[in-house]
């Protein structure tokens, strides 16, 4: 098996379904000349054409509305926001068309719209940030949040394949700097399945996406102290594998939900609500949940690293529930 | 290191007579910074319901005895400043030397109702005294230790109570690991069922092991429930439990010896309440406006046995021992009933012989308020030589209540009401005329006081209310 980068996951995923299916393709700002802001699609252009790597104006509503139509006219579109931050100009598309549009009238719309997500290199407020709350609030998308290489292909390709918006969020600090074996053939990872990243039987960590590293990180420290614990990878945030997350909670009886957005309202919300109604009695803690502050993201280094879960800070959690 | 010495804070001598305390409320948690003076927690014993100021500034290191115990006076509580104690020197509630007082005073002590705490926690008295005190994180702030719903359930489920395994979590809590731990090691309790606690008598089924809709976790059976739970009668479909508070139970123990110690009888006398009536609307507007008190019957009437007491010193008095003991003094009690209406406490009006009727007005006023907003001294609590009480708000208009010990008599004073009434007039001639009548009630023990004596004793109090001279009062 090869070993390819996150990012390089995602370009190998994208190009297997566009070589499988001709209905296939990428719409979006500079992904057809410039191969897209961070290269999943350098080259794309030249192996499938101008007609199928689409550069698309600085439109994110245009573009997200070129991709639904074209999903109800029976395509497989993927759309590609330059930062997963944009897509609020998308909103109305996306939420009010093609979110319902299944609902009004029986029309499936498979679009994926790929968005580069996350913090963790001083880009600011408008370059940083984790939106899978807002999207897995609204009835009809779908929200795909890949931590390894392996699962950025195989969810990619089972976001496609998806009758449904998909919104996939792409971790940007993870894309050079993780690196795995894939799997070369075309293959799927299912959507709505956790991962179980790391067993363990003290305290177990609900998160995803770039945070699974910290996880594992902080997970590594508490061995040191004697403490197991186990990393539930989510993969999906919607729809999210509500089984596997209580019969971990079940298992160690402490949870400590983890993630990259902000605090109030993040989907850490659900996930320990959930816990808290169905797994209550399994309970030997308060459900905790570490997440970014609620302000908007830092440029500063410093200030963007208060903002972003540390190791330290899970460390610390961990620790607090091992000892409560 | 800290910066300041470490400052104790043990709990206090609440009265002479007291010797030990129930902690009801932890008013600071542990970490917290607390200044001097602070109120820091508060107290029952069983005299009196108060604050523990704070004995210094600085942050609360711990907290070594938890809501819920009693412990003796002198046992240290809580540390302020300095380094968190181990907590193995300074935690074992000892049992200081307290004063140790003739029985009868601490009989005395005991008087009507007199333990007062608020509704709410079970105080495990004695029980509480050896267990080793936990720290405060871990236990929730009604002073339980929290037992976490994974806990409770695999208790239920092995009918292992959570008490009996030792905790290693935070302040001592018992873990998922702990009680597995204790399951496994085999160190389970013998077969014995966990005792049929009073509320839901469930056998303790041996539940199939993951069954996420287990039984409800069964209250961490209360340490205290031994002993009374021996002689309850199962629960009946209907039937709902509450704790006894530490007040009711002083109560239910007080009445009880009363009435196994004295001789109780009750003589009753009609008191034409025509003159207080016209004083009373008379001072009424002048009282309330200068002084803020309400000249109410039951300050009349106390106005007139303070002074009553003063030629009958044996309704006054106390069989102590083989001794009878009189007074050159009146300390009168009230009962004032809580605001929840599920207790009393009889605050003392000391030397109530030497006030007059403003002066009484304003005592019983101030600490019948305090009583209810539970702020007494101890000491007012404490020393009583009479007792009066006053149903009569209700409108009942005869009682027999229970003395109040070691006292000799408690007067009782019930609702004045508009009776046609025989008087004569100028002509001396009997006519009927609507007349305001209080019954009063004299409940006396009769080892000490004779029917005869009770008699005239009401008959003098009588007099002075029907010719209540202003000038004398």
């Amino acid at each position: 098996m090869p070993e390819l980068t996150y990012l390089q996951a995602i370009s190998d995923g994208l190009r297997t379904e566009m070589r499988r299916d001709k209905r296939v393709f990428i719409i979006g700002e500079d992904v057809g000349v410039y191969g897209g802001a961070f290269k999943v699609t350098l080259g794309f252009q030249e192996e499938f054409g101008h007609w199928r790597v689409i550069d698309a104006p600085l439109a994110e509503t245009a573009i997200v509305g070129a991709c639904t139509g074209a999903a109800i006219m029976g395509m497989r579109p993927v759309a590609e926001m330059q930062f997963a931050d944009f897509i609020s100009c998308a909103w109305d598309q996306l939420v009010t068309v093609a979110a319902k549009q299944r609902y009004r009238a029986g029309t499936p719309v498979p679009i994926t719209v790929r968005l580069p997500s996350g913090g963790g290199f001083s880009g600011g407020p408008f370059h940083s940030q984790n939106p899978e709350s807002s999207f897995a609030h609204i009835p009809g998308l779908k929200c795909v949040c890949p931590a390894t290489p392996e699962d950025a292909k195989g969810l990619l390709i089972s976001a496609i394949e998806d009758p449904n918006p998909v919104l996939y969020f792409e971790h940007k600090h993870l894309y050079r700097r993780i690196k795995a074996e894939v799997p070369e053939e075309r293959y799927t990872v299912p959507l709505g399945k956790a991962r179980v990243h790391r067993e363990g039987d003290d305290v177990s960590v609900i998160t995803w996406g770039a945070m699974v590293y910290t996880a594992e990180e902080a997970a590594q420290q508490l061995d040191g102290d004697g403490a197991s614990v186990e990393i539930l990878d989510l993969r999906t945030v919607m729809p999210w594998d509500k089984a596997a997350v209580l019969e971990s909670a079940r298992k160690t009886s402490k949870v400590l939900v983890l993630h990259e957005d902000t605090r109030t309202g993040g989907f850490g919300a659900e996930i320990a609500a959930t816990i808290g109604e169905e797994a209550f009695e399994d309970l030997d803690a308060p459900v905790k949940r570490i997440a970014a502050p609620d302000t908007p993201v830092p440029f500063s280094p410093p200030l963007e690293k208060a903002f972003i879960p540390q190791v330290d800070d899970v460390v610390a959690g961990l620790r607090e529930l091992v000892a409560y | 290191m800290a910066t300041t010495e470490a400052i104790d804070v043990v709990m206090p001598q609440m009265g002479v007579s007291v010797s030990e305390g129930t902690i009801t409320k932890w008013l600071k948690e542990q970490g917290e910074h607390v200044e001097a003076d602070e109120p820091l927690l508060e107290i029952s014993t069983d005299k009196v319901d108060t604050e523990v100021p704070s004995p210094g500034s600085g942050v609360l290191t711990e907290i070594l005895v938890q809501e819920g115990a009693t412990v003796d006076v002198g046992t240290k509580l809580a540390v302020i400043g300095g380094e968190a104690a181990e907590p193995t020197s300074g935690s074992e509630p000892q049992a200081r030397e307290a004063p140790p007082e003739p029985a009868t005073q601490a009989a005395a002590d005991a008087s009507m109702a007199a333990a007062s705490e608020g509704v709410g926690d079970v105080a495990p008295s004695s029980q509480a005294d050896s267990a080793p005190p936990r720290e405060a994180a871990g236990a929730t702030s009604n002073g339980k230790t929290f037992v976490s719903p994974v806990v409770a359930k695999i208790a239920s489920e092995h009918g292992v109570d959570p008490s009996q395994v030792t905790g290693t979590g935070r302040g001592g809590r018992v873990t998922k690991k702990d009680i597995l731990g204790f399951i496994e090691s085999g160190a389970q309790a013998p077969p014995e069922t966990p005792a049929p606690a009073p509320p839901p008598a469930q056998p303790p089924e041996p539940a199939p092991a993951p069954q996420p809709q287990a039984a409800p976790p069964p209250a961490p059976a209360p340490a205290a429930a031994p002993a009374t739970a021996a002689q309850a009668a199962p629960s009946q479909p209907g039937e709902s439990f509450e704790p006894m508070t530490a007040m009711r139970k002083g109560i239910a123990e007080h009445m009880r010896r009363s009435l196994d110690t004295s001789a109780h009888v009750t003589s009753a006398i009609e008191v034409d309440m025509s003159k207080v009536t016209a004083i009373r609307t008379k001072l009424k507007k002048e009282y309330q406006e200068n002084y803020g008190v309400n000249p109410t019957y039951l300050i009349f009437v106390a106005r007139a046995a303070a002074e009553t007491l003063r030629e009958y010193p044996w309704v006054n008095g106390e069989i102590r021992g083989d001794q009878i003991v009189t007074r050159g003094y009146v300390n009168l009690g009230f009962a004032v009933e809580l605001q929840d209406g599920k207790g009393l406490i009889v605050p003392v009006v000391k030397n109530a012989e030497t006030l007059n009727l403003l002066g009484l007005a304003k005592a019983v006023t101030d600490i019948a308020q305090r009583a209810r907003d539970k702020n007494l001294l101890p000491d007012e609590v404490q020393g009583g030589t009479f007792t009066i009480t006053n149903p009569g708000g209700y409108g009942t208009f005869h009682g027999t209540p229970v003395i109040s010990q070691p006292q000799a008599a408690i007067l009782g004073t019930y609702a004045v009401v508009k009776r046609p009434w025989v008087v004569q007039d100028d002509m001396g001639e009997d006519v009927i005329a609507i007349r305001p009548i209080m019954n009063l009630t004299l409940t006396y023990d009769h080892r000490l006081v004779d029917g005869a004596l009770a008699g005239r004793f009401l008959r003098d109090l009588r007099e002075k209310l029907e010719t209540w001279d202003e000038a004398a009062y």
